[in-house]
């Protein structure tokens, strides 16, 4: 990228690098003020006085007489049992992953191999469902699921969202096929390989990149769901997310709201970590179901 | 591949989204078309000193049987969609009858529950996507100048607004923007209006949303023109600078067609992503200045009372918005298909 219709001007320069870092700045100074904040007591995160004693901890250091306090995240996790949530959140996740991308591979494989017809038509389906708001869904869910007694327990969370991230995982998984040369398998028929067996020894050896990188987006759309969590969990089996919605409605006591900011805090950890460690396989899935149209 | 084997293949992976995905959909409308029982009633004869009366009490038990043995309810035809918190067509012929202007007539119309939802869920939807993509464009036509050593750590600090959880995401902003957080403060002093809060007014609430959405969505369209303009071809970029065309020239003549298929995809994802804002709304607890249409399904199905056939009235509705929003798209697809085949 040297070439001489890239080299820009100084004036240029400058604006478009102010630019990123203004970018920067509004893209990661609401986590690192929430962070901060956290280890304050209410009066600091909130100040009604001066805003400076967030900086400084004065209230901080006047109610728990260190700089930094631990209060909230006791609280939160000792005595509102957010570890109940984690857990829940922990299991919902790794199933919900774990079941999507086997469906979805076996489904993604068959959609880039078929030639007909109506491996078109259920892409395109497909897609549709993939637009459907989650919330309608569950509105059809509640009665079902209610009068069959299967509302509440994490198996159902789990296999519902196995059943709303199976579009996207298909559409994806689809296209990662596609990349893998079509030789490949044909060759292990023409050698007397049935079609699964093609797939078992000659596909899924050098499916993987495609397949983590789709395992991300489950993750994601797993563990960021509020919609289909919050409705269909009861109180004992609630999951991260809707676990912090309910600190804010029930508890608007003093100190309490810290306990939110604290939670927060600890749900987003693993987000990050999550990037740190895989931001290529999140750029590069984010890009290929672009270049593909 | 054979039939058989593709079906084989895709069968689970069909099977869980008919069951959880199609079937809902009949559920829906299934359970629009009812409505709760009524409360069954019963006339007792009371005898007095002074001579007997009938009343009319309600029997909690036979009502509360009748509500168990048949959950769905008793069926009400199409009378649910046409009520005062759906298409409140009675509601809104009189508005139109009674109008003074258009604003009046708008303004009537904003009372009522669904079109208020209707009308955050548009303007949410067709602000956020066109600004999402300006600002993606200029953070990755930004991006691409840094130095290469900072793209990475750039990169990853950029990702971070899409990568959270939309609620903890509205919420940490909500807590900034709280008249005692560091934006609200902030806002305060530089309108020089210590009264100022962003929560009161709904124009206000509305911006909130809209920033917030926007801060959200951008690294999508960030990475994904980030990655399109890795491949824009320096060749044409050096003829265009050769037939002196300026910096701005190229960017129009060159770099934007090359990433106008990239433009398609995100309005589309963005589309369908905005069109069912929700977790926004429940994170700034904005019901009072700002509703969507998946929030009022929502809010039905929370209360203590679930009205299941309210909230399955609107889903429909919002299944429909969805599919006219996509219809464009689905045309396009099946024009393209058919003229591969010939």
């Amino acid at each position: 990228m040297t070439s001489r219709a890239n080299r820009a001007s100084k004036p240029l320069m400058i604006a478009s690098t102010g630019f990123v870092l203004i970018w920067v700045f509004i893209a990661a100074f609401p986590f690192v003020w929430t962070l901060w904040g956290s280890f304050k007591v209410q009066g600091d995160f909130f100040s009604k006085a001066d805003w400076r004693y967030a900086l400084k901890g004065t209230r901080t250091a006047i109610e728990t007489g260190g700089l930094f306090t631990g209060a909230g995240y006791e609280g939160a996790w000792v005595q509102q049992e957010f570890w109940r949530a984690a857990l829940n959140t922990a299991i919902v996740v790794l199933f919900t992953v774990l079941i999507s991308l086997t469906l979805g591979t076996l489904g993604g494989y068959a959609l880039a191999r078929s030639g007909h017809n109506y491996a078109f038509w259920l892409l395109m389906i497909a897609l549709v469902f993939r637009a459907m708001p989650h919330i309608t869904l569950v509105s059809g869910y509640l009665l079902p699921f209610f009068e069959w007694n299967l509302w509440g327990h994490l198996p159902t969370t789990i296999i519902v969202l196995v059943a709303i991230n199976q579009p996207f995982t298909l559409w994806m998984l689809h296209s990662f096929f596609l990349n893998i040369p079509k030789d490949l398998d044909e060759s292990a028929k023409v050698d007397g390989c049935t079609q699964f067996q093609a797939f078992r020894h000659v596909i899924i050896p050098v499916m993987w990149p495609g397949v983590i990188t789709t395992g991300l987006f489950s993750f994601l759309l797993a563990y960021n769901d509020f919609a289909v969590t919050s409705m269909l969990l009861s109180k004992d089996n609630q999951t991260m997310v809707p676990a912090i919605a309910g600190f804010l409605g029930s508890t608007f006591e003093e100190g309490n709201v810290m306990f939110a900011v604290a939670a927060v805090v600890s749900a987003t950890a693993p987000l990050f970590v999550l990037v740190m460690f895989f931001q290529r396989q999140i750029v590069s899935g984010l890009t290929a179901g672009a270049v593909k149209g | 591949m054979a039939h058989r084997t593709f079906f084989w293949f895709i069968l689970p992976s069909l099977a869980a989204m008919l069951l959880f995905i199609a079937l809902p959909l009949v559920s829906v409308a299934v359970q629009s078309l009812h409505i709760e029982h009524e409360q069954v009633l019963k006339v007792t004869k009371n005898c007095g000193p002074f001579g007997c009366k009938e009343e009319t009490t309600v029997d909690a038990e036979a009502t509360q049987m009748l509500r168990d043995q048949k959950p769905l309810g008793r069926f009400n035809g199409l009378n649910t969609y046409f009520d005062r918190g759906h298409l409140a067509t009675a509601e809104v012929a009189q508005a139109w009858q009674e109008r003074s202007s258009l604003g009046g007539f708008l303004a009537d119309l904003y009372n009522l529950p669904l079109y208020k939802a209707i009308g955050f869920t548009l303007v949410y939807t067709f602000v956020v996507t066109p600004l999402v993509i300006l600002l993606g464009l200029a953070i990755a036509l930004g991006v691409n100048r840094v130095t290469p050593i900072l793209k990475g750590p750039t990169i990853f600090v950029s990702l971070l607004p899409m990568i959270v959880t939309p609620l903890i995401g509205s919420l940490i902003l909500f807590w900034m923007i709280d008249a005692q957080g560091i934006i609200g403060k902030s806002l305060q002093y530089l309108f020089d209006d210590p009264e100022l809060s962003l929560k009161a007014s709904p124009a206000l609430t509305w911006m909130t949303l809209i920033v917030y959405g926007i801060w959200h969505s951008a690294p999508f369209a960030f990475v994904v023109f980030y990655a399109g303009l890795q491949t824009v071809n320096s060749d044409s970029l050096e003829a265009a600078q050769i037939d002196g065309a300026n910096r701005w020239q190229q960017l129009r003549y060159v770099v934007i067609p090359h990433l106008m298929p990239l433009v398609i995809f995100i309005s589309l994802i963005q589309l369908m992503d905005n069109f069912r804002v929700f977790e926004p709304i429940v994170g700034f607890s904005a019901q009072a200045n700002a509703t969507s249409l998946s929030f009022i399904i929502f809010n039905d199905l929370r209360g203590d009372v679930m009205r299941f056939n309210s909230a399955a009235a609107t889903s429909v509705l919002t299944i429909l918005g969805v599919t006219i929003l996509l219809l464009p798209v689905l045309i396009r697809t099946w024009r393209d298909f058919k003229g591969k085949a010939i």
